[in-house]
């Protein structure tokens, strides 16, 4: 069953169109993977999602409500949850008043229980909860960020490209964390990566975006054996 | 050496630009009108001041050994000094009135005012991180609540307080609401531009404020009903406890008034922080649009800042009108914002100790140096440092300045810096 779905979603900013009649689905338990070069419109798809900005035309049906024209903060109450792109984190506040923040606005009651589960996930949050989330490392923060997001336990998780300026080694460690989360809880994941590699080997399934339009889909291994995806992401490419 | 000493000798030809027409000529009241006097020494002394304490800074800066040390790193809670100075500072602050000095209970009143100010403040700049240039308007519409209020009403300080306090957040609302969108400057901006909009309005709603003139006789305020009066009624703080009537008495009633005031905003504010409004207000000054990707209602939580900071700026207000007996739009000018933003700032921005240590050194020890100055002058004997005393409000903006620009240079956090988690381990 599709947990979201979007029917020829157009998203403009101004005048400029920004997503072009994109049609995609997530269902229920499915790590889906949007990959595409800069610019291409994968950070402002994640953001139409949450409504800002708001689709001009077509439909976003999450959990079988339509909630194209609903504003931010009622989507987000609807157990999704987005670690945003550049992580965005609380600098200034304690590792424990991120994972906090994450938890309370969701209205989840049992936030102690909620940040052991987080932290059994990322157990280098555990070590530095007293300590303010601006000292952490790049990957630490990006920890945090999805940590944060998961405070709300959400069905739906997005990503918007947990990789970025990380270490190969951090990016692994991040990714076998979201593969465990999938299998363990049945999270649903739409991520989206320029790192198309380890995101289609992460994915079970995988669209590719180019400028503003959706060009290919398909199982996560299959988008990864196409040649044109090789030669246009993987091979020095994207 | 040469680097530093013709850097000194640049400091002190653009201190020269600046002190001799600030510092170095005066206008006196002459025979026949103003006459224009120099006072060529005085600015000498302060060009040659800045000369020597540039070139001090320099040679402090390359001093041996500087390079090994590593810049330190900003200490999370700042502890010991919560732990001892702010009980000290409470307890000092509790026990002033029994030296039952007038000047010192009355310094005290205006320092506990400001500390108040800046606490209330605090909330929209240090907490939610909007820059509000103009919240002494918050302070007018508070005075001007409980002045209009007791004119035309007939209504007590006590019923006025809460009124005023309300009125006040309304109008921060009404703020609150075409800046939603602005950040930063722009914020600045247009609260600055508000603050006036609220003291050009009190000049010229003359039906309503009596303009320039200001409001005079305002009801001081009583003790449970009780009158702080010479006269010797039954309803009198003297008359009922039958003691000799005073009118120390009132004011170290206002004394420990504006200090319940300025403590119930700092619980307050403790409190809160504590809170999901709290912890939303500091996480909006950390960053919106993550704020946003959580689903925090961003507009309710930056009205909610600004009404509350606003209600506290309304309580004093009003705390000011039944002090004074008198309001005029003259109290609230801008330097009220600036120096209340600038206590803030001082203190380190989000820090309840650091805000009131602030205060008790811009307003209370400025205050104090101009005592000292005058003291000093008529012991010597001397023209020079009365003249001086007397001038000391005068420079009080370029004392500020000389205080933020040391302060960046020393402590760019903030007297205080660091701020204490809301969340500790249990």
């Amino acid at each position: 069953m599709s947990l979201l779905s979007l029917t020829g979603v157009s998203t403009f900013y101004g005048a400029i169109q920004a997503l072009r009649d994109v049609s995609l689905e997530v269902n229920e338990g499915e790590i889906v993977t949007l990959i595409g070069a800069n610019g291409a419109g994968k950070s402002t798809l994640m953001m139409t999602v949450c409504g800002s900005p708001q689709a001009r035309a077509g439909s976003i049906v999450y959990d079988g409500t339509d909630i194209t024209r609903m504003p931010t903060l009622l989507i987000m109450r609807r157990r999704i949850a987005q670690a945003p792109e550049g992580r965005r984190i609380f600098g200034r506040m304690t590792v424990r008043e991120n994972l906090i923040m994450g938890a309370e606005v969701a209205g989840q009651s049992n936030i102690a229980g909620v940040m052991d589960e987080v932290c059994a996930l990322f157990p280098r949050l555990r070590e530095r909860l007293a300590q303010r989330g601006g000292t952490l490392s790049g990957g630490e923060q990006q920890m945090l960020a999805i940590g944060r997001a998961l405070m709300a336990r959400p069905r739906l998780l997005l990503l918007d490209e947990p990789s970025l300026g990380l270490a190969p080694l951090v990016v692994r460690q991040i990714f076998s964390a979201i593969r465990t989360l999938n299998r363990e809880t049945g999270l649903t994941v739409l991520l989206v990566e320029q790192n198309a590699h380890q995101a289609l080997r992460l994915a079970h399934r995988g669209y590719v975006l180019v400028n503003g339009a959706i060009t290919m889909a398909g199982s996560g291994l299959d988008l990864l054996a196409r040649p044109e995806i090789r030669a246009a992401y993987l091979e020095g490419g994207g | 050496m040469m680097a530093a000493l013709r850097d000194a000798f640049l400091s002190a030809v653009i201190a020269l630009g600046l002190f001799v027409p600030m510092v170095g000529l005066v206008l006196d009241n002459g025979d026949r009108g103003l006459v224009l006097r120099g006072r060529p020494i005085a600015a000498a002394v302060l060009v040659g001041l800045v000369f020597v304490g540039r070139l001090v800074m320099h040679l402090w800066a390359d001093r041996p050994g500087k390079e090994a040390r590593t810049i330190r790193a900003s200490k999370i809670v700042p502890k010991a000094a919560n732990r001892f100075v702010a009980p000290i500072l409470l307890a000092a602050a509790v026990l002033l009135p029994l030296t039952g000095s007038r000047y010192y209970v009355d310094l005290g009143t205006l320092v506990l005012t400001y500390v108040m100010l800046g606490w209330g403040l605090n909330i929209v700049v240090g907490l939610a991180g909007l820059l509000d240039l103009g919240y002494v308007a918050f302070y007018a519409v508070g005075a001007y609540s409980y002045a209009l209020l007791a004119e035309h009403f007939g209504l007590g300080f006590w019923i006025c307080l809460p009124l005023a306090g309300i009125m006040a957040a309304f109008w921060g609302v009404l703020l609150g609401f075409p800046v939603l969108r602005l950040r930063g400057d722009y914020l600045a901006i247009v609260t600055l531009a508000f603050g006036e909009i609220i003291r050009v309005l009190l000049i010229n709603w003359v039906s309503l404020t009596h303009g320039p003139n200001g409001i005079t006789d305002i009801p001081r305020p009583t003790l449970f009903g009780l009158r702080f009066s010479m006269d010797d009624g039954d309803d009198t703080v003297a008359g009922f406890f039958g003691i000799e009537a005073e009118t120390i008495h009132r004011v170290i009633f206002l004394y420990y008034l504006i200090l319940a005031l300025a403590l119930l905003t700092n619980w307050v504010t403790l409190r809160l922080r504590r809170l999901p409004l709290g912890r939303a207000w500091e996480a909006l000054r950390e960053d919106e649009i993550a704020c946003r990707s959580l689903g925090i209602n961003v507009t309710t939580t930056k009205l909610t800042a600004f009404a509350t900071g606003a209600m506290f700026a309304g309580f004093a207000g009003a705390f000011f009108a039944t002090r004074q007996a008198f309001i005029s739009p003259e109290s609230f000018t801008f330097i009220e914002s600036a120096t209340v933003l600038a206590i803030v700032v001082l203190g380190g921005l989000g820090s309840q100790l650091g805000v009131a240590l602030a205060a008790l050194v811009m307003v209370g020890g400025l205050e104090m140096l101009r005592d000292l100055l005058s003291t000093v002058g008529e012991q010597m004997g001397s023209e020079w440092f009365s003249g001086l005393a007397g001038d000391l409000p005068t420079y009080r903006m370029l004392i500020f300045g000389l205080a933020l620009v040391v302060m960046m240079v020393l402590r760019p956090r903030g007297l205080v810096s660091g701020r204490t988690a809301t969340a500790e381990m249990r």
